[in-house]
């Protein structure tokens, strides 16, 4: 459904994607993960055709990018990072609107919207105005609105960010729904829950470019020990450090935390057990270890 | 998936029809609003008009023989269409491009900015046609006008309007925040009513000035509005239509190159 070769798009210059290529079955929910500025949200543009990449090639639903992105997008839905509802329209004129601009008749436009309305959980709120919506009710609109073409292809930047976590249980609920109907997903998140629960594939992205493409599973057990420890106390990383180094295959300290990764906690659990003032946590190792492991420990603006 | 659905390809055929998506949208927005539309954009002509006309008009007497305010309603159809679709494609459409992201969400569905652009630069020509109307209708209530032969000032009237839409449309593109626009209307649009015989006959103008103003699409359309709901002379006609039409065009496909690069970074 999407095939990405090389793909590479500068800004004055400077690559902020560099050699991307990954490519997304019929059915898949494909996850691009990253902290920000890593290039998530300009591959999803390219992809899009709403900007002409520098180099490589993208094929979009058998279609190439962007030489024919507007036909492509028939077979597209969007939701995208910021909420571009239309204000000027209520809840249903919103949905029927968008129709108009894939030709769809308003009749048959019209006759759609309850359904996606019901879908959307939006049965009793057609005729309110957009201002008047919760943010989670403005995403389920804006996720309801990419469906109006009954879309192959879905396309969402960072579904879930700025929504309390009941929002964001029932946005996945609806992706979930999507992926079992067959849909394709492509989103991209910096949330390590999220694309830990959604996504079939994740392709990791740092500066850019590619560091790590997998299942989240695979991701987990081929770059990270299995086991960290979780060691919190006043001036934990001295003494760790100086005892616990040599029994854990890594030793990673960020203020008052130590994080032991390891495949066997006995040694360094004994060693613990003899500094009560220390807090433990033993934990399996998740996405969040493999993406700290990948693009390290420093704030992206 | 490497066919296209019949409905992709059947409008793959009235391809140049899409930009209508947009016209149609914001036709169905304004008709919400029409009432304070209207008003907002009668009201201000119309109280020129009553004021300038009867105030100044008496201490005028008349121009050609005929009284200011008749000389002075003619201006108004000008001044009206040419308000109408800048503030429409200036303020309105900046809106839509930047702070409701309106024109994003449009781009997200099969459509370019070419259609977009398009579809905004008829509308704002619409409205002008509204706005102008409205004021022709004024005209004959008024008595100003009589007959038939004054309606052929409408096609004129969108005309001026697509006109004035270009430009507006190419000050959108380029602009940062709504700040910009004023500069627009101080520094251009307001000196240019005064330059093209909407307040007081061109021939006033010292004869510079009035070289300066046959360049401007004002000048032109004040007096194709003046021959055709008057009868006065005109000297070119034929190419009063012609600067206009090379304001609208040269104007939206500046516009469409500008707004294309803008949201394709």
């Amino acid at each position: 459904m999407l095939e990405v070769q090389h793909l590479r798009k500068l800004y004055a210059g400077r690559a902020v994607v560099d050699d991307v290529s990954f490519s997304v079955a019929r059915g898949e929910c494909f996850g691009l993960l990253g902290p920000n500025g890593a290039g998530k949200t300009t591959t999803l543009r390219c992809c899009l055709g709403l900007t002409a990449p520098d180099g490589g090639s993208i094929g979009l639903g058998g279609l190439p990018v962007p030489q024919a992105a507007r036909e492509a997008r028939y077979r597209v839905g969007v939701v995208p990072q910021f909420d571009n509802l239309d204000p000027d329209f209520t809840v249903t004129e919103n949905l029927v609107m968008y129709a108009r601009y894939f030709g769809i008749p308003a009749r048959e436009a019209r006759a759609r919207a309850p359904q996606l309305l019901e879908y959307a959980g939006l049965a009793d709120r057609g005729s309110a105005k957009i201002d008047a919506l919760s943010g989670g009710m403005k995403r389920r609109l804006t996720l309801a609105r990419a469906l109006v073409n009954d879309p192959d292809i879905l396309f969402l930047d960072e579904p879930t960010t700025g929504l309390d976590p009941q929002a964001r249980h029932v946005i996945w609920d609806a992706l979930r729904k999507l992926a079992k109907q067959g849909k394709t997903l492509i989103l991209t998140t910096h949330f390590m829950d999220e694309a830990e629960r959604l996504c079939d594939r994740l392709c990791v992205m740092d500066a850019g470019r590619i560091i790590a493409l997998d299942s989240p599973r695979k991701l987990i057990e081929s770059l990270i020990e299995p086991v960290v420890l979780e060691v919190y106390g006043d001036d934990v990383g001295e003494w760790a450090n100086a005892n616990v180094r040599a029994l854990v295959e890594r030793l990673e300290v960020s203020g008052e935390t130590a994080f032991c990764y390891t495949h066997s906690p006995d040694a360094a659990l004994q060693a613990l057990a003899t500094q009560p003032q220390l807090r433990v946590l033993r934990r399996a190792a998740n996405l969040e270890d493999v993406f700290i492991k990948l693009t390290g420990r420093d704030i992206r603006d | 998936m490497t066919d296209l659905p019949a409905i992709a390809t059947s409008l793959e055929r009235e391809s140049p029809l899409r930009c209508l998506h947009l016209v149609h949208r914001n036709f169905l927005v304004w008709r919400k609003l029409m009432l304070t539309s209207m008003i907002g954009n009668l009201a201000e002509p119309l109280i020129y008009l009553i004021g300038l006309g009867y105030g100044i008009g008496a201490l005028v007497g008349s121009i050609d023989g005929r009284p200011y305010i008749t000389f002075l309603a003619a201006g108004m159809i000008c001044y009206s269409t040419m308000n109408s679709a800048s503030f429409e494609a200036l303020y309105s459409a900046f809106a839509r491009l930047q702070i409701q992201r309106t024109w994003e969400g449009i781009l997200h569905a099969p459509m370019t900015t070419d259609d977009v652009v398009l579809g905004e630069w008829l509308w704002a020509g619409l409205k002008a046609l509204f706005s102008g109307t409205a004021i022709l209708l004024v005209m004959y209530a008024f008595g100003i006008v009589q007959g038939i032969a004054p309606l052929a000032v409408l096609p004129v009237a969108l005309l001026v309007g697509l006109a004035f839409a270009g430009i507006a449309l190419v000050m959108t593109a380029l602009a940062k925040s709504y700040d910009f626009f004023t500069y627009y209307f101080v520094l251009l649009v307001t000196p240019m009513t005064f330059l093209s015989g909407i307040y007081f006959p061109l021939r006033q103008l010292p004869e510079v000035a009035q070289t300066v103003a046959w360049f401007l699409p004002l000048a032109h359309a004040a007096s194709l509005a003046r021959g055709l709901t008057l009868g006065d002379p005109m000297p070119w006609p034929l190419l009063s239509i012609a600067v206009l039409l090379a304001y609208g065009i040269v104007g939206v496909t500046l516009a469409a190159w500008l707004v294309r690069r803008r949201l394709s970074r």
